[in-house]
C-alpha cells in the first residue's frame, strides 16, 4: 500500500484507485476447479446420451462405434474427475484454510447461520448491502457442500460401482465399490440414483454460474477473476 | 430308496451307458466352468458318494420353476438329475400324497440330519401368522422353518424365494417374504429368475450334490458361475449397442435388422442372468433374440420398479410417477426460470437505485 504515491495518472488526469487483494485460491484449487468443470460438462453430456442415446446411425455395426466413444469419454472423464477429487481432498489437508471450506458446514456455529440468513436476505432483496467475505460466504459454503461436494463423492462411488458391472467381478472397481449393490441389489436403482445425482449437479452448475456472475457485479469483492488469478479484490474499504 | 446307493448305480440300472455318463459329466463340468479336471472329480463323486436327498417344498408360487426344471434341455440332464438327487419329496410331482407324503419329511429329517438339501420354490407369507399359505394342514412358514432346521443348505428357487417376486409386490397384503429374510442360520443359495433357466437349475443341483458344498456365491447370494455377468455383457446384439444402432420403435427397420433394444427399455444392462449364454428351451432362443427386451425377471423388486419398458426406476415420492430424468428436467427448468427472474429483478433494482442515487 506504500505504492500510492507512485501511482500515475492517465491521459484524463484520473489516478488509479487503491485496491486491497488477498490470495485465496491456491493454484491446485484453481486447477481442480477448471478440470472439474470440464469433466462435469463432458460427463453430463455423455452421461445424458448414454441414458438417452442419439438416433440410430446407418451402416454396419462393425463400421460404427458411436456409443463406444461416448461411453469411453464418460468413463475417461469420470476417472479424471475422481483422481482430481482425491487430489483436491488431499489439498484440503495441506492447503490454506480456504481449501477446506467446501468440505464441511460449521453446523453448530450460531454466527454461521446468522450470516447465512443475512446472505439469504441479500438474495431476496431484503438487505441493501452484502457482507464482505475473503472465502465463500456461508450460503455459498453450505450450497457447495450439499450440492457439489457430497454429490460429487456420491457420483464417483455410484459411477465406479456401475463401471464395475462391465469390468467384472474380479475388477478392483468391484472390490472397492461392489458394496453399493449390497445397499441396492438391483442395479437399475443405482442407475436411477446416478441420473438424479447428475441433475443435482446440473442445477448446482446453473445456480453457481449465475451467482458467480451476479456476485462479480453486485457484491463487494471479485469472484470470477479470483478463480483465475487466485487473488480476491475488494471494491471498497468499508467493513 | 436305498441309503448306500450311488448315483452311478442308479443310472446304470436305468440302462444308461458309461459312455453317456462320462459325456454328462464333461458337459456339466463345462457348463459350470470347471474344466477337464472338474469332469473327473464329478465322475468320482457320482460313482462313490451317496445320493444326496433333496426335499423340494412349495410356498406361495406359480410352479413355473418346476415347469422350467422338468424341461431341462438335455434329456439326459433331466433323467440324471431326477435320479441323482434322490428327490424324496416334491408335493407337485411326487406319487405319494397326504400323510404318506408328509411322513417322508419326518423320515428325511431324522435319517439325513444335516445332510439333505432343502429346495424351496416360492416364499412364505408372514401376515396373519402365515395363514395365507397352508400346506399339509399348517402354515407354510412353520413347515419351512421346521425342515430348514436340519438341512445342509437351502436352495431358493426363482424370484419368489430369492427376492419376493409378484406376491411381494406393493402393497404385498400377505407379507410374502423371501427365504433369506426368514431363515437366517443356514447357507442359502439364490437362483433367481421367473423362472430360472432349466440348465442353471440342474447345474446348481449337480454342483451341490456332486461336491457336497455350495458353489461360489456373489454378494447377493447367487451362484457366480451363472449370475456374475449381465445379459448385456454377453448379448449377441451388443455390437449394435456399441455402434449406436437401436430399435427406435416396435417393428421399425432397426427391429427387422436385429438392432439393440436398449431404447425399447431392455433391462439387459441391469440384469444378472445367463439367458444370453445358456438361452432357453435347449439353447433355441431367449427374449432378446426373439425381438423383445429383457424385463429383468431375475432382479430384486422387478414388479415394483415401474414399467417393463423403462430403464429407470419410478420415483413415487413425487406424487405422480416420474423417473429421475423427468424430475431432473422439471426441477432444472424451474431453477432456470428462477435464475432468469432473479437476474431480471436484480437488473431492475440496480437501474432504479442508481437513478435514485443520481437524482439525489
Amino acid at each position: 500500500m506504500s505504492l500510492s504515491e507512485a501511482k500515475a495518472a492517465d491521459s484524463h488526469g484520473e489516478k488509479a484507485v487503491e485496491r486491497k487483494s488477498v490470495y485465496v485460491y491456491e493454484a491446485p484449487v484453481r486447477i481442480w476447479h477448471w478440470v472439474n468443470a470440464f469433466c462435469i460438462l463432458a460427463l453430463a453430456l455423455t452421461g445424458y446420451f448414454i441414458g438417452s442415446p442419439l438416433p440410430t446411425v446407418p451402416g454396419e455395426a462393425s463400421a460404427n462405434f458411436l456409443m463406444g466413444y461416448i461411453r469411453f469419454t464418460h468413463f475417461a472423464a469420470g476417472q479424471i474427475l475422481a483422481v482430481f477429487l482425491l487430489l483436491r481432498i488431499y489439498w484440503a489437508f495441506v492447503g490454506n484454510s480456504h481449501a477446506r471450506q467446501i468440505f464441511y458446514v460449521p453446523f453448530w456455529r450460531g454466527s454461521f447461520w446468522r450470516e447465512w440468513l443475512h446472505e439469504v436476505k441479500w438474495y431476496a432483496f431484503l438487505t441493501a448491502k452484502p457482507k464482505k467475505y475473503i472465502g465463500h460466504n456461508p450460503l455459498a459454503q453450505s450450497a457447495m457442500f450439499v450440492m457439489l461436494t457430497l454429490p460429487l463423492i456420491f457420483m464417483v462411488i455410484t459411477g465406479f460401482a456401475l463401471y464395475s458391472e462391465g469390468a467384472g467381478r474380479d475388477s478392483w472397481e468391484y472390490v472397492l465399490f461392489g458394496w453399493v449393490f449390497t445397499l441396492f441389489p438391483n442395479s437399475q436403482d443405482v442407475h436411477t440414483l446416478h441420473h438424479l445425482g447428475m441433475w443435482v449437479i446440473i442445477i448446482f452448475v446453473m445456480v453457481h454460474i449465475y451467482v458467480a456472475v451476479r456476485e462479480d457485479i453486485m457484491s463487494r469483492q471479485s469472484i470470477i477473476s479470483s478463480m483465475i488469478s487466485g487473488e480476491r479484490m475488494f471494491k471498497d474499504e468499508d467493513d | 430308496m436305498a441309503a448306500t446307493e450311488t448315483f452311478y448305480d442308479v443310472i446304470r440300472r436305468q440302462g444308461i451307458t458309461r459312455r453317456s455318463f462320462t459325456k454328462f459329466c464333461s458337459l456339466t463340468a463345462a457348463s459350470l466352468g470347471l474344466g477337464p479336471s472338474g469332469a473327473r472329480a464329478m465322475e468320482d463323486a457320482l460313482e462313490t458318494k451317496e445320493r444326496v436327498p433333496v426335499i423340494w417344498m412349495h410356498g406361495l408360487e406359480c410352479t413355473c420353476c418346476s415347469e422350467s426344471f422338468i424341461r431341462s434341455a438335455h434329456p439326459l440332464v433331466k433323467d440324471v438329475v431326477l435320479s441323482m438327487i434322490s428327490l424324496d419329496y416334491d408335493d407337485t410331482i411326487m406319487a405319494a400324497a397326504g400323510h404318506q407324503a408328509e411322513a417322508i419329511l419326518e423320515e428325511t429329517k431324522e435319517k439325513y440330519k444335516g445332510k439333505y438339501i432343502l429346495a424351496v420354490e416360492g416364499n412364505p407369507p408372514l401376515n396373519e401368522d402365515g395363514m395365507f399359505c397352508i400346506d399339509g394342514g399348517k402354515p407354510f412358514v412353520e413347515k419351512l422353518k421346521w425342515m430348514a432346521e436340519d438341512a445342509m443348505a437351502i436352495i431358493a428357487w426363482g424370484a419368489c424365494a430369492s427376492w419376493g417376486c409378484v406376491q411381494a409386490a406393493k402393497p404385498n397384503p400377505t407379507q410374502a417374504t423371501p427365504i433369506d429374510k426368514v431363515i437366517k442360520n443356514k447357507p442359502i443359495i439364490k437362483v433367481p429368475g421367473c423362472p430360472p433357466i432349466a440348465e442353471v437349475m440342474t447345474g446348481v443341483v449337480t454342483y451341490i450334490t456332486t461336491f457336497g458344498r455350495l458353489p461360489e456365491l456373489d454378494r447377493q447370494g447367487r451362484p457366480q458361475m451363472f449370475y456374475s455377468q449381465r445379459i448385456h455383457d454377453k448379448c449377441y446384439r451388443r455390437p449394435h449397442f456399441d455402434a449406436g444402432q437401436f430399435v427406435e420403435e416396435w417393428d421399425d427397420e432397426g427391429a427387422r435388422k436385429g438392432y439393440c433394444l436398449y431404447k425399447m427399455g431392455c433391462k439387459g444392462p441391469t440384469t444378472y442372468n445367463a439367458c444370453s449364454t445358456v438361452r432357453w428351451n435347449g439353447g433355441v432362443s431367449f427374449p432378446i433374440q426373439s425381438g423383445h427386451g429383457c424385463i429383468g425377471c431375475s432382479e430384486d423388486q422387478f414388479w415394483d420398479n415401474g414399467s417393463f419398458y423403462d430403464r429407470l426406476t419410478n420415483i413415487h415420492q413425487f406424487g405422480i410417477e416420474a423417473n429421475a430424468d423427468q424430475i431432473g428436467k422439471g426441477v432444472a427448468g424451474v431453477v432456470g426460470a428462477g435464475v432468469v427472474a432473479h437476474a431480471a429483478i436484480t437488473t431492475v433494482k440496480r437501474v432504479t437505485t442508481k437513478r435514485e442515487k443520481t437524482d439525489a
